[in-house]
């Protein structure tokens, strides 16, 4: 069961996030290819799931009874690598082998390699369905596990999200909470200038959904949102989660050009740095 | 059951066939769930959603959500069905049957109706001469093409418990049912429906116009040119063996399908015999060309998949050995 979320936790939370930055930062120059902006961005997403709301055991992945968690956007990975690795589901030191041949860990991830990733994903626009066949099957098999899937506002684009939206709206798939990284940019740009997507939470209640928008690096917010979630009956719940891509490394911040480029050695150990001083508030322990 | 009474022989569509192998596999298999895309009549699982609404999903004209949310079902313990229309799924829906069901090995089976030329009057937008191709292609998927409405049913079940992903091909046209309950069907395993007594000539076939292939089989024996006739109903993965064995025996192939020359059966046979026994070979199928709007069986005259040209591509063959 969930645990309640005191001062503590919530600190521990917040290290954590941090934690998985310096993570995504290393693994990403590591193999000098990956996503660092959005896998920033979501970093306080994925420390609010991976150590929080999920009702999971890193020890027995396949437990019938799991959380599930679909991560449609397969090209931020590093960082559900970087909190799956952290939650004990692998060990830490595999982390460096991301996108290297042999690795479990592949570009995106590869369901059948890795304990813990739930689909193979990476073709933008496929999680939501993938996660309303999961959904539907632990309706049908009467289970209580929730089924969460998080997308990027950009997939928005894609046609067979919008199928997706409409069926999860006539099942009334109260056991499916999604949730969009809405950080408004995409490979070649701003959102809001490649296709707009706004009014996006009108568009999703319009299909059915309820929906909530929340400061995505407020971990209490997001906890607060799925816990609102899954006390709605009638209806999936979309959680728009306002993030900053790039959060954590200032010069990333904000700019889609880091959606798909690596950092050069000099500006990764910049981040590292940033990360590790939280902006030069408090003293690096490294060197 | 005399097979070349034209006259008597039952006629019932390969989709008929899928209908009563799904209720069957359904009452021996509770986690047997299907999902459909706006054409659960036409494509018989009208009955499996009566009899067991619970486990029936209606999608909606959303092939690619269908693709999807099959395999969420399939990675949660459960034997998801899809039914559709072959054009669409997996002729839309393509990569997301790439990457959700045959990347994670999603244990989902594709049902592909209406394919070929059979569909007739529909014309060339719903008539999909390529799904064999696209399917066979794929790792971690199998593919069969039943050859009458039994060997459909048998298919259905078989495939319900073999485990991974699987395609099966059907067709709209009521064809000729020329199996029998008793006839063997064996995932993986191609058949001996004819044997001339000198035969010369091996025709492999799949699919309803196989029994082209056993009237054109019968024609030959009255020229004197013997042959044998294989049914080759799983395409991937191919009884290898067995098409190895024939080749070195009778040293001419036909390759006989309702689908293009390119990438189906015929290209998957070449690709054994160019490795491992070099044979002339001869391909009917429809040759880069789409279909059009007619009556199905004179569609198949058009566009060479008829018992004349099977009699053709034997004797061209014959000439290069």
């Amino acid at each position: 069961m969930t645990e309640i979320l005191n001062e503590n936790k919530l600190k521990f939370l917040e290290e954590t996030s941090n934690q998985l930055r310096q993570d995504v930062i290393e693994m990403i120059i590591e193999t000098g290819s990956g996503h660092p902006a959005g896998a920033l961005g979501m970093a306080d997403i994925f420390s609010a799931f991976y150590f929080h709301i999920l009702n999971h055991d890193p020890k027995n992945p396949n437990w019938p009874d799991r959380d599930r968690l679909v991560l449609s956007n397969g090209h931020i990975c590093p960082i559900q690598y970087a909190a799956l690795a952290r939650a004990g589901y692998f060990p830490i030191e595999e982390l460096k082998t991301l996108r290297k041949i042999g690795s479990r860990l592949q570009g995106h991830p590869f369901r059948k390699a890795l304990v813990g990733a739930e689909t193979s994903s990476g073709p933008l626009g496929e999680g939501l369905s993938q996660a309303i066949g999961i959904a539907l099957s632990g309706r049908l098999d009467k289970k209580r596990y929730q089924t969460y899937c998080i997308m990027s506002d950009g997939e928005q684009d894609c046609g067979n999200i919008w199928e997706a939206a409409m069926l999860a709206g006539k099942y009334r798939l109260n056991n499916l909470t999604a949730v969009i990284d809405r950080n408004n940019i995409q490979s070649d740009g701003f959102t809001e200038e490649i296709m707009p997507l706004e009014p996006l939470r009108d568009k999703y209640e319009s299909f059915n959904w309820h929906v909530l928008e929340i400061d995505g690096h407020n971990i209490e917010a997001i906890i607060d949102a799925v816990n609102e979630a899954k006390a709605i009956y009638e209806k999936p719940t979309m959680i728009i989660a306002h993030t900053i891509p790039g959060k954590g490394v200032d010069f990333m911040e904000f700019d889609f050009r880091w959606h798909a480029m690596a950092p050069n050695k000099e500006q990764a150990k910049k981040a590292l740095e940033e990360l590790r001083t939280l902006g030069g508030k408090i003293k690096s322990e490294h060197e | 059951m005399n097979e070349f009474n034209q006259n008597n022989i039952e006629q019932k569509p390969t989709r008929d066939g899928f209908g009563e192998g799904l209720l069957i596999a359904a009452e021996e298999n509770p986690d047997v769930v299907v999902l459909s895309a706006d054409v659960a009549k036409s494509t018989r699982c009208d009955k499996f959603a009566e009899k067991f609404p619970e486990r029936f999903f209606q999608i909606g004209i959303a092939e690619q959500n269908l693709a999807g949310v099959a395999a969420g079902f399939g990675v949660s313990g459960k034997i998801p069905f899809i039914s559709a229309y072959a054009i669409f799924s997996p002729g839309r829906n393509w990569e997301q049957i790439r990457t959700t069901i045959a990347y994670n090995d999603s244990n989902v089976k594709i049902a592909g109706h209406h394919s070929g030329l059979l569909t007739g009057y529909d014309g060339a937008t719903h008539q999909i001469l390529e799904d064999i191709a696209l399917m066979r292609v794929l790792p971690n998927m199998k593919v069969i093409a039943p050859c009458d409405a039994i060997e459909a049913k048998k298919a259905t079940i078989a495939a319900a418990k073999i485990w991974g992903p699987i395609y099966i091909r059907l067709a709209r046209e009521k064809t000729p049912v020329f199996t029998s309950e008793d006839t063997p069907f064996i995932p993986g395993k191609a058949e001996i429906f004819w044997q001339s007594k000198k035969p010369q000539v091996a025709i492999i076939g799949c699919g309803p116009i196989l029994y082209n292939a056993l009237l054109a089989a019968k024609e030959l024996e009255k020229e004197k040119i013997g042959t044998i006739v294989l049914n080759n109903h799983t395409i991937k993965p191919m009884d290898e063996k067995k098409i190895i064995e024939v080749a070195k025996k009778y040293k001419a192939i036909v390759a006989v399908e309702e689908h293009s020359i390119f990438g189906g059966l015929g290209s998957a046979i070449a690709e054994i015999l160019a490795k491992n026994c070099p044979t002339p070979m001869e391909f009917v199928g429809t040759k880069d060309a789409f279909g059009e709007s007619g009556e199905p069986k004179a569609l198949m005259e058009k566009y060479g998949l008829g018992v004349k040209d099977i009699m053709a591509a034997v004797k061209k063959v014959l000439r290069r050995t």
